[in-house]
């Protein structure tokens, strides 16, 4: 070929050029490289390759929180994420957990190395005798294999993902409704995701038969979803008869429970109370997962603070389940963080702090219990017309309203009220200052014809 | 069936439950569970924590370490976290994290004055450092260029192939290190660069490539520019040594302002494990530079749409220590200076062991040692040779003979040089 193929130039570019067209020139012939100098506008400097992408919508929850910013009216009131707030309307720190935070700061041995894969170990530990019970029988026994990961999110993915690569049945079976979340969830871990019946819109409670005529019907060994107190976004809960039932249930179909426990301590104020479910399970000697989040009852939101335990029949069997956890970590995030789960090991640790804790806890629960009691009884006084009740008998963060959308939609627009549309108000950013305005706004629109 | 449950049972109260409500399986679902193989970094650490030896020395995994072998928590560190403790109210950040930490960021890999920065061109989201930009990244890949395949160097982090792996994107990979000069196989690479189907996603490492140290000199990397025009190739820059390679960010971040210059739309990851000493924090960002602000919009939409559902918004404490440290002149001015104090340690270890070695008399050449770049020096030893450093000498390290550097001190050099003396002398 008798190119000239600017070896023998001086230029830096020239000789890139040079060194180019060597290359490109190495066993092809020279009409495909003259191609490639005709166009100089082909290459990287083209278009993008995600030009094709579509824009996501924003997350429904998430999104309602970004609506209310947007607002400029001065009256707004923001129900939709839930996230605790005062009756002052403001986000809340425990004292417990600046306490830590300043015992962490002033410890100037403490270092910022990478985590174990499987997270902080105390963390591991003490979390696990939290959610089953300091004198679980699986604890002792060394059959609960417990991993820190990104709160109740990060532990349901790391579990799911889990369930897809090593458990035979490839079906998660999870309630209607459930947190929006959820389905992502599980469905990016592997799994093909069913539902059971759960609420009744009709009693705005439990639709007790429906679920055990569900849970009835699944294939053997299916994985059940269950969320552990303070359903998500019902707020109803089974009773604890209704537990023993579908225990009973699960265990004669071989159906993995697999429990969310976002709210242990938040919905009657009783950390070992809003336990009992998981603790019946674990009593019968069976095998489950659970899901453990800190967001919400320690006040660690942004911190991601959480843990999955997987109690298994035997402790070997625990020891590889863990190894097998390690290889879905890994490659996700490699180990998790370490800020979060070290405050919260400095307080389950301690006595004295633990005791404060649950204090703290009471009464963030029983504030939001009093303001079901305000709003019942506000509904009440205004001659709201329809039963209420519900408001009072539902349990934990939310209250499902069950307003419908159009309904939802005019609450905002006239009255700056801000929720998901499928009508979940968080009792936690209500007051006795802005109840008043709710019940205004429920008795408007109910009485409205929409 | 009660025979069955009598022998099985956990516990007597178990027992009668069991053979009144008939539970099937008397074994465990997770029987079949095999045990997983140790990760082949992150387990020499664990073996050396349990080695009661005291001359035991770790240059494992990379983390740095002082010169008395102590990890370092940085001094704007401690300062920016004595600021923050007892402010933070500890909400969630938005999916794609914090927008703050994520500015200062792009800053630091784009260029302070970047125009894709002001014209609001790049798509980026706060990730659980490294591994986690990667790891959304290649489902992103996966997501919406379901066709595409990743090629991956040879060799690199293990754990890159781990992370497209369980995104389910294809590997395959391109030559990089080339054995008998320890240095980089260029013809090699430009080959496969070449022969690479058109449009192909790269992994490129930005600098102080990860095992082996060896980086493309600036001539090399633009004609590795050029020939990604060429073949219209999507370039994915890992770059975790910002700083740390050469001392100086904007030095150690050319390779990614060369494919700008030359206009290619890029991703990249970022980590402040190694940088701002943060491992544990997990910190770092994902960016992608799209063609303008509203398709950065839309990418940064679906970005999100693929965290939520694996940890809804990433961790709080490391971002803000990142935001605080950059967002005060004083503090980043300090933190520079902290990171080339780090680069300078290790550089002097390269020397150290270099003139060590060559002082022993080693029959073997050790001028890679200080040609290569960052925390890692690719030493050549084969696993057999590793095995006797540890069993004889416990010395811990990968098995592909990658020394950490930072795990070098004065204190140790000298062991050290002795040992990889004693197992290489007669190869």
């Amino acid at each position: 070929m008798k190119t000239n193929d600017f070896s023998s130039s001086t230029s830096p570019s020239d000789r890139r050029i040079g060194a180019l067209f060597r290359h490109l020139t190495a066993g092809t012939d020279a009409d495909r490289v003259s191609s490639v100098f005709a166009s100089p506008t082909s290459g990287g400097a083209g278009g993008s390759v995600f030009a094709h992408l579509v824009q996501a919508p924003e997350d429904a929850i998430l999104g309602v929180t970004i609506a209310y910013n947007k607002d400029p009216s001065p009256i707004k009131l923001n129900l939709g994420v839930g996230a605790y707030r005062t009756e002052e309307g403001k986000p809340l720190v425990l004292n417990v957990v600046r306490k830590a935070e300043q015992q962490l700061i002033n410890d100037r041995s403490r270092i910022k190395e990478y985590l174990p894969i499987v997270g902080l170990v105390e963390f591991n530990k003490l979390s696990a005798k939290l959610i089953l019970g300091a004198d679980s029988p699986a604890i002792r026994e060394n059959r609960v294999t417990t991993v820190e990961c990104l709160s109740g999110t990060g532990s349901l993915r790391v579990g799911g993902e889990f369930l897809a690569r090593h458990y035979h049945q490839k079906t998660i079976y999870i309630p209607q409704p459930t947190w929006g979340n959820h389905p992502k969830i599980f469905t990016l871990a592997g799994l093909s995701v069913k539902t059971y019946r759960y609420y009744d819109p009709s009693t705005r409670g439990l639709n007790f038969q429906g679920l055990l005529e569900d849970l009835g019907a699944a294939p053997q060994g299916s994985i059940v979803l269950l969320h552990a107190c303070a359903h998500n976004p019902t707020g109803v809960d089974p009773t604890l008869e209704q537990w023993e039932q579908i225990r009973k249930l699960m265990r004669s179909k071989g159906l993995m429970p697999f429990f969310d426990s976002a709210y242990q301590g938040f919905a009657s104020g009783s950390l070992d109370t809003d336990a009992k479910p998981i603790r019946m399970f674990v009593a019968d000697g069976g095998e489950l997962l659970v899901a453990q989040s800190y967001a919400k009852n320690m006040g660690l939101y942004g911190e991601r603070v959480g843990a999955l335990s997987i109690v298994c029949k035997a402790a070997d069997v625990a020891g590889r389940v863990e190894s097998q956890l390690k290889l879905v970590i890994r490659p996700m995030y490699s180990n998790p963080p370490i800020h979060g789960a070290s405050i919260v090991a400095v307080i389950l640790r301690d006595r004295n702090l633990f005791n404060e804790w649950t204090l703290e806890l009471k009464a963030m629960a029983d504030r939001i219990i009093s303001m079901r009691k305000q709003l019942f009884e506000a509904l009440r006084a205004r001659g709201t017309p329809g039963d209420w009740t519900h408001i009072i008998k539902q349990i934990g963060m939310f209250t499902f309203t069950g307003l419908n959308p159009a309904q939802v939609s005019y609450m905002t627009k006239e009255y700056h009220i801000y929720m998901t549309s499928d009508g979940r108000i968080s009792m936690a950013g209500l007051s006795s200052k802005t109840v008043p305005h709710l019940a205004d706004a429920i008795h408007a629109v109910v009485t409205k014809a929409l | 069936m009660a025979a069955m449950a009598i022998r099985n049972s956990a516990s007597r109260g178990t027992m009668m439950s069991r053979q009144i409500w008939g539970l099937r399986s008397m074994s465990s679902w997770w029987k079949n569970v095999e045990p997983a193989p140790k990760d082949p970094i992150l387990g020499v650490t664990e073996a050396f924590l349990a080695d009661p030896s005291p001359d035991k020395v770790n240059v494992g995994v990379g983390a740095y370490r002082d010169d008395n072998g102590k990890p370092v928590v940085l001094e704007c560190v401690r300062e920016a976290e004595r600021r923050i403790a007892g402010t933070s109210f500890m909400e969630y950040l938005p999916m794609g994290g914090s927008v703050k930490m994520v500015d200062e960021t792009l800053k630091l890999a784009y260029g302070d004055n970047s125009e894709f920065i002001k014209d609001k061109k790049i798509a980026a989201v706060q990730s659980l450092s490294g591994t986690g930009a990667c790891r959304l990244f290649a489902d992103f890949q996966k997501r919406f260029r379901p066709d595409s395949q990743i090629y991956i160097p040879v060799p690199t982090w293990s754990n890159h192939h781990n992370i497209w792996r369980d995104a389910q994107v294809t590997q395959k990979t391109y030559h990089y290190y080339h054995p008998e000069t320890k240095g980089l196989d260029f013809s090699g690479l430009m080959d496969d660069v070449k022969n690479a189907p058109e449009g192909s996603f790269f992994l490129l490492h930005a600098c102080a490539h990860n095992p082996t140290g060896v980086d493309p000199t600036e001539e090399q990397w633009r004609e590795i520019s050029q020939l990604f025009k060429a073949k219209n190739h999507f370039a994915f820059f890992d770059m975790a040594y910002q700083g740390f390679a050469s001392g100086d960010p904007a030095r150690d971040a050319k390779s990614i302002r060369i494919f700008l210059e030359d206009g290619h739309h890029i991703g990249i990851s970022q980590s402040y494990a190694k940088n701002m000493g943060l491992y544990g924090q997990r910190v770092g960002c994902l960016s992608v530079l799209c063609e303008d602000e509203k398709q950065a919009v839309t990418v940064k939409s679906q970005l999100q749409q693929l965290a939520r559902p694996m940890y809804s918004n990433p961790p709080l404490h490391g971002a803000q220590i990142v935001s605080t440290i950059l967002g005060d002149p004083a503090l980043k001015g300090l933190w520079l200076k902290e990171v080339k104090v780090m680069a300078d340690r290790i550089i002097g270890m390269r020397t150290a062991l270099r003139e060590s070695l060559e002082k022993l008399g080693s029959p073997l050449s050790w001028e890679h040692v200080t040609k290569q770049i960052g925390m890692f020096c690719y030493s050549g030893m084969t696993p057999e040779q590793v095995d006797r450093l540890t069993s004889e000498y416990h010395i811990y390290m990968t098995r592909n003979g990658r020394i950490s550097m930072a795990g070098v001190t004065t204190g140790n050099v000298g062991y050290l040089a002795n040992a990889i003396h004693e197992v290489t002398k007669s190869s």
